[in-house]
């Protein structure tokens, strides 16, 4: 099978859903002329024009508030976040109009919005650039969330985001970006993923380790060293969607091995691997044979020194010591 | 400013006696439906959280909205109700909705501040101040997306022209052209601090639209005819020329904030409040007027406050008589998917305990 990069798995979902739906626009900064901040919208101006491919001022609020409105309309905004971190200038549009309006419409609004963009630690840029919003934004009823760790699932994932009739926030990752791996090609046929449906991306049977976005690459890294050297198989869940939130795939995987431990870029208190946690210890607690752990980002802002800033994250030698502490 | 006469502009000539008359009833409607709604807020138990009156207002959502077509939207904040009733929803949704029913037009999940009707192009009712500002550029953007001709008057009070929202709204409705008009309507008070006291500003309000590029009026909202000549070229710039406008309406509100205003009497004297009653009211003013034209007489006058009197009732009946939602009914209209039971809202959990 062919093999694409994170990035151009994205732009790949995003071409094909411009021309499947012309009411489908791709609006944020950077996007158009200057071919996106991260290069994910490359080239897409230059085919699509000014209609469908938009440069906004930076304005979060105005823009992201004027997607929503213009989705209320029919229209099919993909809104590019630079970084997922902008959330907080553009957080009331993000939360009480695109969360809320249906709801307080009675029904009568909908609001079939996308907004994606990059949402990781680890590029030295310190907290204000680094936030790991998943968990925040899945806490609001009304919203859904994904974050895809390969390129196959960022372009299925993509394409199911658009299609969907809710607000989908779509979290990326800067330092997937350049990863490659294999994705289905178009000629073989329309490639989604559906939202709310995780993935056992390791078969193991001593252990899981539920993840998702770049934690479930370190989880493949740490899974390696747990087998080569310590004879520990690990099995790795990847979530893919936070919210819907595929439960069955997690309660599943804890039956087959009984311990678990969840890999979370978010910072521990009242992340997803909490909530993941909560759901186990409620519906699993007899398959349990000890505590459900966690690798989470260390509980401070994001620190920028590039010395210690990996040791902050999940990464796959945290991830061993925690397995190992566990055995 | 206040001698010209507006009555002669195009687009009032063109009123006939009895459209005329249907915007004055319109305005006894709305003020009769918030002074029953009012009525029914002060009797314990019948509705609950905040009530924003619109009484003295009433001529800007009526003159506005009655220049409105097919591709014109309207959005507001939250004190929504004469914008709902002006686009054309029905008063027995609307009481419902206060009263907290399933009935109501937000199936009694959105409140006094929550009122819908995308069918009729108005898109609510909104809480937070400003926060709509970026939604009426994007219908507006929408409406031009999508080829058509026309616009959408985002309404906003005193208050919200110093949010960030706004501002943003204001530099790219310019930028991208768009097809917006910006209503302030200004009754002196965003809540109880006084215009001077909150905003810095040259001239008016709505002149800091000049450092956008943005066309902008003031407007004196106690005239109906003024109201609509002035909307008038605002929609035309926006239809035509997918250009915006800010417009800034004089106007007053005779209640508080909210009904929950505790201090409504206490920040302005009772002589402002009573000034505007007497030489300023909307009401009395186009009564004034069309007494004057021969068009409205007291045998007319008095068949508009009896219809709007019956109607008020039985919406309040109807309220009254009303279900409220049920349990189950929290956990519909959450997500569009899980509504219309897709395939897609089948795979995975929406919903958590």
């Amino acid at each position: 099978m062919r093999t694409l990069t994170y990035r151009e798995a994205i732009r790949e979902g995003l071409d094909e859903e411009l021309a499947r739906d012309p009411n489908v626009v791709i609006m944020g900064e950077e996007v158009a002329q200057y071919n996106g901040a991260y290069k994910v919208t490359q080239g897409l101006w230059e085919k699509w024009g000014d209609k469908r491919i938009i440069d906004t001022p930076i304005s979060e609020a105005g823009f992201i508030g004027m997607g929503i409105g213009a989705s209320m309309l029919g229209v099919r905004p993909v809104m590019e976040l630079m970084f997922w971190s902008f959330h907080s200038v553009a957080f009331d549009q993000l939360v009480n109009n695109a969360a809320c309006v249906r709801y307080m419409s009675g029904g009568l609004c909908s609001c079939p919005i996308v907004v994606r963009g990059p949402a990781n630690g680890g590029t030295n840029v310190g907290a204000t650039h680094s936030h790991i919003p998943e968990g925040l934004f899945a806490a609001f009823p009304g919203l859904k969330v994904c974050a895809p760790a390969t390129p196959a699932d960022a372009k299925g994932l993509i394409k199911t985001a658009i299609r969907d009739n809710d607000p989908v926030y779509f979290m990326e990752n800067t330092l997937l970006y350049g990863m490659t791996g294999e994705v289905p090609d178009p000629a073989d046929g329309d490639f989604v993923i559906p939202l709310g449906k995780a993935e056992v991306k390791r078969e193991g049977s001593d252990i899981s380790l539920i993840a998702h976005g770049r934690s479930v690459i370190h989880c493949l890294e740490a899974a390696e060293t747990l087998q080569n050297e310590h004879g520990i198989s690990a099995e790795i869940l990847d979530l893919r969607s936070i919210r819907p939130l595929d439960v069955d795939a997690i309660l599943a995987t804890v039956a087959k091995t009984h311990r678990v431990v969840l890999v979370d870029e978010s910072k521990p208190f009242g992340g997803v691997s909490a909530m993941v946690s909560h759901l186990i210890q409620e519906h699993a607690f007899d398959e349990l044979d000890g505590p459900i752990k966690r690798v989470c980002t260390i509980d401070a802002p994001a620190i920028y020194s590039p010395h210690v800033e990996n040791d902050q994250l999940p990464n796959p030698k945290r991830i061993v010591e925690k397995v190992l502490s566990m055995i | 400013m206040s001698d010209l006469d507006f009555a002669s502009s195009p687009i009032n000539q063109s009123l006939s006696a009895e459209q005329k008359i249907r915007l004055y009833s319109q305005m006894v409607r709305i003020r009769r439906f918030e002074q029953v709604a009012l009525a029914n807020y002060q009797k314990p138990g019948r509705m609950g959280g905040f009530l924003h009156l619109y009484i003295g207002q009433e001529s800007v959502a009526v003159g506005t909205l009655s220049l409105c077509g097919e591709n014109d939207h309207n959005i507001t904040a939250y004190r929504c109700h004469a914008h709902a009733l002006a686009s054309g929803m029905n008063m027995k949704e609307c009481m419902a909705e206060l009263f907290g029913k399933a009935t109501g037009c937000s199936k009694g999940k959105g409140g006094s501040m929550h009122f819908f009707a995308p069918d009729k192009n108005y898109w609510g009712g909104h809480g937070i101040v400003a926060g709509q500002t970026p939604l009426g550029l994007g219908l507006a953007y929408g409406v031009k997306y999508l080829g058509k001709e026309g616009s959408c008057l985002c309404f906003l009070g005193d208050g919200a022209v110093n949010q960030g929202a706004f501002h943003e709204s204001l530099n790219i409705a310019s930028l991208f052209e768009i097809p917006v008009i910006y209503v302030i309507e200004n009754n002196g008070y965003s809540m109880g601090t006084s215009q001077k006291r909150s905003s810095s500003y040259t001239g008016c309000l709505a002149q800091r639209a000049e450092s956008y590029e943005i066309e902008w009026d003031v407007i004196n909202g106690s005239d109906i005819y003024e109201v609509r000549a002035k909307t008038q070229i605002a929609l035309e710039r926006a239809r035509k020329q997918n250009k915006p406008t800010v417009l800034e309406i004089e106007t007053y509100r005779y209640y508080g904030h909210s009904v929950a205003d505790a201090n409504a009497t206490k920040y302005r004297t009772p002589e402002e409040i009573e000034d505007y009653k007497k030489n300023h009211d909307p009401l009395a003013v186009f009564r004034r007027k069309l007494t004057k034209e021969g068009i409205l007489t007291d045998a007319i006058h008095d068949e508009i406050t009896k219809a709007a009197n019956v109607e008020t009732a039985e919406a309040v009946k109807f309220a009254e008589d009303s279900p409220p939602p049920s349990i189950a009914d929290i956990s519909t209209d959450v997500y569009w998917e899980t509504d219309n039971n897709t395939e897609a809202s089948k795979i995975g959990h929406h919903f958590f305990a």
